[in-house]
């Protein structure tokens, strides 16, 4: 209970204004295409140079939660995930959109968020002793077997069939080996010095999404002249909350798959949004309805990938190794004002420690009450024509892959990816699915070169992947998701077959 | 015409040459880091050069950015092939990283593409073990590894760097063979699989070692250096113990630009930065951090580069 006991330092007038223009802006940053919420952090840090470390961590954290918040707001609108994060919300929020609910779906995505993400910090606050242990269990094979685990559900992910969900998951798969291989230091597949250092996977991220689309508005304004208005529906906040709370199964899948798969060092945040949302939809009665504007997917997206914040800290606040990107720049900001994360953190620097983490939870507070202020306005942007839509997310597109490493190389990826991607589109290929490869392709080949290497020198392949409690859990979830895809879609073919029949 | 195009051009240049670099700088310099964002190197990068816009220093502010990738690769072969040699393109250097990859082939530097400015920087490498390891000391450690030639494991971050390379030279002064476990994520991910008890011990940076050694969570067994460190007064050398590994897996880092940049140019920030570098705000900052300085002067540098690619090109050339 120790927190409570900071919690006045937070509303010291400096800290609060700090903890505002830090909610505020990550917002912002965090709608920026290209913009993610390691870059959004790194961007802060040298402000909190001249800052005191109570308060320069005030700015980063608030930052930090509100940006992965924030992502939601591009993914919905504009169809741009601004970090692996926000892809399962494109999938149902930016269809909603579509339809004219861009502000229940923006709503329900703040307010699934600040339950997650509040979940999530209550998580660090009191179990973070016994989650630092667990953040150690994973090891190299355990990790490889996630890995899998993720691959399994990407056949059924977005995609009418299988086959094609599984096909543009290799072809994600083949991208992700291109380049310098990260252990060996061995070439693959460079045709271009652009791709020395692989695909980078935001530019990935806008190429696959949004230029699709870009290029269907185009092809779309030219035929009708007078472009189409979508109406956008007034959605009250009050019905959003009762609309979250009428699908409790979405909003505590996703905030419990959160906050497990953010605490695994180095794969949590990127996947813990489509885990959430494949999981919710095999959970759920209307499976149907997902992707075509389902608010249980929203939810159930966005409450997992702020739910995830508060874990991902855990090994960084409790053992000194920042587990993702973000936690690697926060050490930054810790280091530069002489403070050792660990147990130096807690036992000399509570008002520090504390401090920052009661500030994201009062940020996720904030950003939950600006984020709604704004869903109304932000959603009128589905009325601008067509036309000029494409051009501002074309724009925004070029402007975010290039802002990610200052590299013309990686526009030409976004762009050859989303030309690609726009004929394969036509052929019933979906993004999600070859993300997912891409993203996963590099852990599973990581761990499994590394933990066979362990394994030879100790105890054999073999046993090194095949025994121990944690991989036998894993494998059998991996051998039950793969057969409940294989039932799943036999029972389809025999419906279809049933239907044709009578027809 | 083209040929006099280019010859009056040249002409203009030499004759402007000797007044740009007396101007210089005149507008503000960008430093390029081959390193992601909040990575050591990029911290580091930007304590070291928060100073430069000072009258004393260089005048000029310098801005970071990132080209990180490869394990460095993306952003030295983009200095190597694209960066203007005009001064306000600067970039970080990694020793040995840089080297060795050049070495090992399939980039486009060497360490003939660039001109050394100072270093500001030295991290050497130490042997960690968990704080519950049945390890004390080096001699545990090589004992173990005799009676189970190849079955210790130990991890490290990557091939052809730092840790690399004492991993190696350990190897060879001890005349024992271990396994070498090279993970993806760099320092990070390889004090993680020692911590979790993944692998028997690790190379890793001095200054993450000691951070971890200060939140209780590992032993540092030996620095891989000439001398010990003023952090960790009490862990002895690998050389006290016995073991015959010079400073060669030292991480230097400092500062360089494209051959081809004018003499002048370089001849004036070999003469200030190594200054800027000894700002006392500067250092106040490296302390906190645990980050290890050392500064050198370009001439140092270059000795320094030279004798590192000397003795990476012995121990590499095995592999």
């Amino acid at each position: 209970m120790e927190f409570i006991y900071y919690f006045g330092d937070v509303f010291s007038p400096l800290s609060f204004l700090l903890l505002l223009g830090g909610t505020i802006g990550g917002l912002i940053l965090g709608a920026t295409p290209g913009l993610s919420p390691t870059m959004a952090v790194a961007l802060l840090i040298p402000f909190t140079f001249q800052l005191e470390a109570v308060q320069g961590l005030i700015l980063l954290g608030a930052a930090y939660t509100s940006t992965v918040a924030g992502g939601a707001v591009s993914a919905i609108l504009l169809k741009i995930p601004g970090a692996p994060a926000n892809i399962a919300t494109t999938l149902d929020g930016h269809t909603m959109a579509k339809q004219g609910q861009g502000a229940k779906a923006l709503q329900l995505s703040f307010l699934a968020s600040a339950v997650g993400g509040i979940f999530g910090v209550l998580l660090l606050i009191f179990l973070t002793p016994v989650l630092a242990q667990w953040a150690l269990a994973f090891g190299p094979s355990h990790l490889f077997w996630l890995a899998i685990l993720g691959v399994t559900v990407i056949g059924s992910l977005d995609s009418a069939s299988v086959v094609k969900g599984l096909l543009s998951g290799c072809i994600g798969l083949w991208l992700a080996t291109i380049g310098f291989d990260d252990i060996m230091g061995a070439q693959r597949f460079i045709f271009h010095p652009a791709l020395g250092g692989g695909i980078n996977i935001i530019a990935a991220l806008i190429g696959l999404f949004a230029i699709p689309q870009v290029l269907t508005m185009f092809a779309k304004g030219r035929r009708t002249a007078g472009a189409e208005v979508i109406e956008v529906q007034k959605h009250s906040i009050l019905a959003a909350m009762r609309e979250l709370f009428r699908r409790p199964r979405a909003l505590s899948i996703g905030t419990l798959t959160g906050s497990i798969i953010g605490l695994i060092p180095g794969v949590g945040g990127q996947i813990a949004g489509l885990v959430a949302y494949d999981q919710t939809k095999k959970f759920s009665a209307d499976k149907d309805k997902f992707g075509k504007g389902h608010s249980e997917g929203v939810i159930a997206a966005e409450s997992a990938n702020n739910a995830m914040v508060g874990p991902s800290l855990v090994p960084l606040l409790t053992l000194s190794i920042p587990g993702s990107p973000t936690a690697a720049v926060l050490l930054g900001g810790l280091l530069i004002h002489g403070i050792f994360p660990g147990s130096d953190l807690f036992d000399n620097h509570p008002d520090v420690a504390w401090t920052f983490i009661n500030s994201m939870l009062i940020g996720q507070v904030l950003m939950c009450l600006f984020g709604l202020y704004v869903a109304g306005l932000a959603a009128r942007v589905a009325q601008v024509p067509q036309s000029v839509m494409a051009a501002i997310v074309l724009a925004l597109s070029v402007f975010g892959a290039y802002s990610v490493q200052s590299s013309m190389g990686d526009v030409y990826v976004m762009a050859c990816l989303g030309i690609g991607m726009f004929f394969l589109e036509r052929f019933g290929f979906s993004a999600a699915p070859l993300v997912l490869g891409l993203i996963l392709g590099p852990i599973a080949e990581a761990n499994f070169i590394q933990g066979g290497m362990i394994a030879d020198a100790t105890v054999g392949k073999a046993s090194y992947f095949l025994t121990g409690g944690l991989n036998m859990f894993l494998i059998a979830v991996v051998l039950a998701s793969i057969a409940y895809s294989v039932w799943m879609e036999l029972r389809a073919r025999r419906h279809t077959t049933k239907e044709e029949a009578m027809a | 015409m083209k040929r006099l195009i280019a010859g009056a051009a040249l002409a203009l240049m030499s004759l402007t040459g000797g007044a740009m670099a007396q101007d210089y700088p005149e507008r503000p310099i960008m430093m390029m880091v081959s390193y992601g964002a909040g990575g050591a190197t990029d911290f580091q990068a930007r304590i070291v050069t928060m100073t430069a816009g000072n009258e004393d220093a260089l005048g000029m502010p310098i801005a970071i950015i990132n080209k990180p990738g490869a394990g460095g690769r993306v952003g030295w072969n983009w200095f190597a092939t694209q960066a203007d040699p005009d001064g306000y393109t600067l970039a970080a250097y990694n020793v040995p990283h840089f080297i060795a990859q050049s070495i090992k082939g399939g980039v486009e530097y060497s360490a003939d593409s660039f001109e050394p400015i100072a270093n500001w920087g030295a991290d050497p490498a130490v042997f960690v073990v968990a704080t519950d390891s049945q390890f004390n000391s080096m001699e545990d450690v090589v004992a173990h590894a005799k009676e189970n030639p190849g079955k210790l494991t130990f991890s490290g971050a990557g091939l052809f760097v730092g840790h690399h390379i004492a991993a190696l030279q350990i190897e060879k002064a001890a005349g024992v063979k271990m396994a070498y476990i090279p993970t993806k994520g760099g320092g990070a991910a390889a004090m993680k699989a020692v911590i979790a008890g993944e692998v028997m011990g690790g190379i890793n940076n001095l200054s993450d070692a000691f951070r971890a050694q200060e939140a209780g969570n590992v032993k540092i067994l030996g620095v891989a250096d000439l001398e010990r460190s003023e952090f960790l007064p009490d862990v002895p050398t690998m050389m006290e113990q016995g073991l015959d590994v010079d400073n060669s897996s030292v991480n230097f880092r400092g500062v360089m630009v494209p051959k081809g940049t004018p003499q002048e140019v370089i001849d004036k920030l070999a003469a200030t930065v190594p200054e800027m570098f000894k700002n006392d705000r500067v250092a106040k900052k490296m302390q906190a951090g645990g980050s290890p300085m050392h500064v050198m002067t370009r001439d140092e540098v270059i000795e320094m580069w030279a004798a590192r690619e000397q003795t990476l090109k012995e121990l590499l050339a095995g592999l």
